[in-house]
């Protein structure tokens, strides 16, 4: 691994005053339970816990009632469920760039980081599909969406984006588990040899899969990361990609465009960094680790920020060019349907959030002004989910003819599986970070002879 | 440091990993198999029913038709149940005290249905229409097999899905002349050329075409 820092760098990568001994303590004594949780993680276990609680019951009453309990309905049928759907699988998209093409490209302040943004990545995904799965309404049947030998003699429909987001995410889903899991590794055998209680130890030890640290397990281990690494590397552009053809394989105005795929990646890459930054910011705060996850870092997660959610505006700026371009009544109409029609707030909003508000992010003062950063960084979250909004139900619910006009409204029950669905993400995301080193111990050590001895 | 695990722990990780493998192997396996046995399709197997008519005594036995109970095969989509009163065109004359056939005179008495026991239960989400398939040359026996040796009635075919579209996609081989349709033991010709022959000239005769598309059948 690179240590080369830039002379323009002024930030370094890791506080003063860390030796190998200091690092491992550090990371290692939060998971033992030696470090006493802050306040703020039982707070939001809770939170997470009430939330999911929210979750299983709108579950529940969606499979006892069916669809018909979100407000989906004929123009709009596709509602919450997508909109959700999208905003998590891009969330995810973050981990995946931090930890496969940032390690391709040896960027070295991506390790304190690609830990907890690799299990961002899971957690997201995992939330992701949760929708599809409410959403076809008898998901103890959502396997007919596999090809397997059936007894009806029919394949699913290859020709379908719906069908190649199968596949896509259930890619990503195991590609980015695998890649989490064996960076893991040998910090779990750290764990096993600091862990005292014999339970601890041996659930640790089996996780850690007879991990010494022998010259040879580092060389397997190396070849195998890297290996995943390049298999990582296309996921990060393919499967939003793939996500974007579901809606622009279609022919309806506002998503039948050739813009989509690279517009819907950027915008993944740009509300994953928000994510990652509204999830660092609390933690490296609670937690005390300002000495891993320096200035630098937040200064870096901003400017990528800026610079995907300058190529999302770029995008949104295209809709509208092309709407006039096309000289097409429909792109028009969808066009200013979208800035002045029942919906247009959604819209103004959307601009707001994601094409005014990381203007801001150009200046060093506001980057390294940790409150202001959190508030842009929950607004960038906000922004993404809207401008899904914006796309799914501004182009379906005034489609080509006016008679089928209609609005959408979401009921309380999509209101409740949303909600839910980030309480999951909660759950899984704080049990990660008081059980499984939150940032790679190993890694980080790559880091100690830049720390500065004071 | 000393090993926390034994040295068996190797083995038993090795152990572990082959018993995931050939568990989740052999469990999708054997779903596949189970979801296409009689377990699930009941093919083959006889259905019990509140009186036990047989329909091998009826047929064979008997020399009655088809269409005589089944009267409205081949002008509607619902072959028909006889009502009680077809079985008392007869059974008011024989067998009028067998103890066996109570439950039918205390149908006719009380006007009340027998309560039969459907054999071959299509889900319903599936329509099927016997009229069509009778009249394109489509005989009974195809479908419900040989049903002049059942003495009490099972299915003789899975009526899964796959089955439905092995014809479908490819119905000529399994026409017959319109005439042969309740014969249960027409046999198309020996010879392979006379058959595709046969199977060819039917097809065109009867305009029968090779329907797979959803809507057909999902409606």
């Amino acid at each position: 691994m690179a240590t080369n820092v830039s002379p323009l760098q002024s930030e370094p990568v890791i506080g003063p005053n860390q030796t190998y001994g200091s690092v491992t303590d550090k990371i290692a004594n939060i998971c033992l339970g030696k470090q006493a949780p802050p306040v703020f993680w039982y707070i939001g276990l809770l939170t997470g816990l009430a939330l999911m609680g929210g979750l299983g019951h709108g579950a529940l009453w969606l499979f006892l009632n069916g669809v018909g309990v979100w407000g989906l309905n004929i123009p709009v049928g596709w509602g919450f469920a997508i909109i959700n759907f999208v905003w998590w699988i891009g969330i995810g998209h973050a981990g995946t760039l931090i930890s496969a093409i940032l390690l391709l490209f040896r960027q070295d302040w991506r390790t304190s980081i690609n830990r907890f943004a690799e299990a961002m990545t899971l957690f997201a995904v995992s939330c992701a599909g949760l929708f599809p799965l409410l959403h076809v309404g008898r998901p103890w049947l959502a396997f007919w969406l596999m090809p397997y030998p059936n007894t009806m003699n029919v394949w699913p429909q290859f020709r379908s984006p719906l069908v190649w987001d199968v596949f896509a995410v259930s890619t990503y889903a195991t590609v980015s588990a695998l890649f989490w899991y064996t960076g893991l590794i040998p910090d779990l055998a750290t764990m096993r040899d600091r862990a005292t209680g014999k339970v601890a130890k041996t659930i640790y030890g089996i996780f850690a899969l007879g991990w010494r640290g022998s010259a040879r397990h580092w060389e397997r281990y190396e070849i195998a990361y890297l290996m995943l690494a390049g298999l990582s590397t296309p996921l990060v552009v393919s499967v939003h990609t793939v996500v974007s053809f579901d809606f622009a394989v279609s022919v309806i105005p506002g998503w039948h465009a050739t813009l989509f795929p690279p517009y819907f990646v950027a915008g993944a890459i740009y509300s994953g960094f928000a994510m990652v930054l509204t999830l660092a910011i609390p933690v490296r705060y609670f937690w005390g680790l300002e000495d891993f996850i320096t200035m630098r870092h937040i200064d870096a997660m901003a400017k990528v920020t800026l610079a995907t959610g300058l190529v999302v505006f770029y995008g949104y700026m295209m809709e509208v060019f092309f709407g006039w371009y096309s000289q097409n009544e429909y792109e028009q109409f969808m066009i200013l349907n979208r800035m002045s029609g029942p919906y247009a707030p959604m819209y103004w909003m959307l601009i707001f959030c994601n094409g005014l508000t990381p203007q801001l992010l150009w200046f060093k003062k506001v980057r390294f002004n940790i409150p202001f950063l959190f508030v842009i960084s929950l607004i960038v979250n906000v922004g993404m989910w809207l401008e899904r909004f914006v796309i799914v139900v501004t182009s379906l619910h005034r489609d080509f003819l006016p008679s089928s006009w209609d609005m959408y409204y979401p009921t309380f029950w999509d209101w409740i599986i949303y909600i839910g669905s980030i309480g999951q993400f909660l759950v899984f995301f704080f049990l990660f970070l008081r059980f499984v080193p939150m940032i790679a111990i190993f890694e980080v050590k790559h880091l100690v002879p830049l720390s500065k001895k004071a | 440091m000393p090993q926390f695990f034994p040295k068996s722990a190797n083995m038993l990780a090795l152990l572990t990993l082959a018993i995931v493998a050939l568990g989740a192997g052999g469990g999708l396996s054997a779903l596949l198999i189970t979801s296409r046995s009689p377990y699930n399709t009941q093919q083959g197997m006889p259905i019990g029913q509140p009186v036990p008519f047989s329909h091998k005594h009826h047929t064979t036995g008997l020399g009655i038709d088809c269409r005589h109970c089944h009267y409205s095969v081949e002008v509607s989509g619902f072959a028909a149940i006889p009502p009680t009163k077809t079985c008392m065109t007869c059974h008011s004359q024989i067998w009028n005290e067998a103890p066996m056939l109570e439950p039918v005179r205390e149908s006719f008495r009380t006007d009340e249905s027998i309560d039969w026991v459907r054999v071959h239960d299509l889900p319903d989400y599936v329509y099927f229409n016997h009229s069509i398939h009778v009249n394109k040359g489509v005989g009974c026996a195809t479908c419900h097999g040989q049903v002049n040796e059942m003495p009490l009635m099972w299915k003789a075919n899975t009526l899964q899905m796959q089955w439905c579209m092995d014809c479908h996609w490819n119905p000529e081989v399994n026409l017959r002349p319109r005439d042969q349709i309740t014969n249960m033991d027409w046999q198309p010709p020996a010879d392979a050329e006379a058959r595709q022959a046969l199977a060819t000239q039917l097809a065109e005769e009867y305009d029968v075409q090779s329907k797979v598309s959803c809507s057909v059948c999902h409606r």
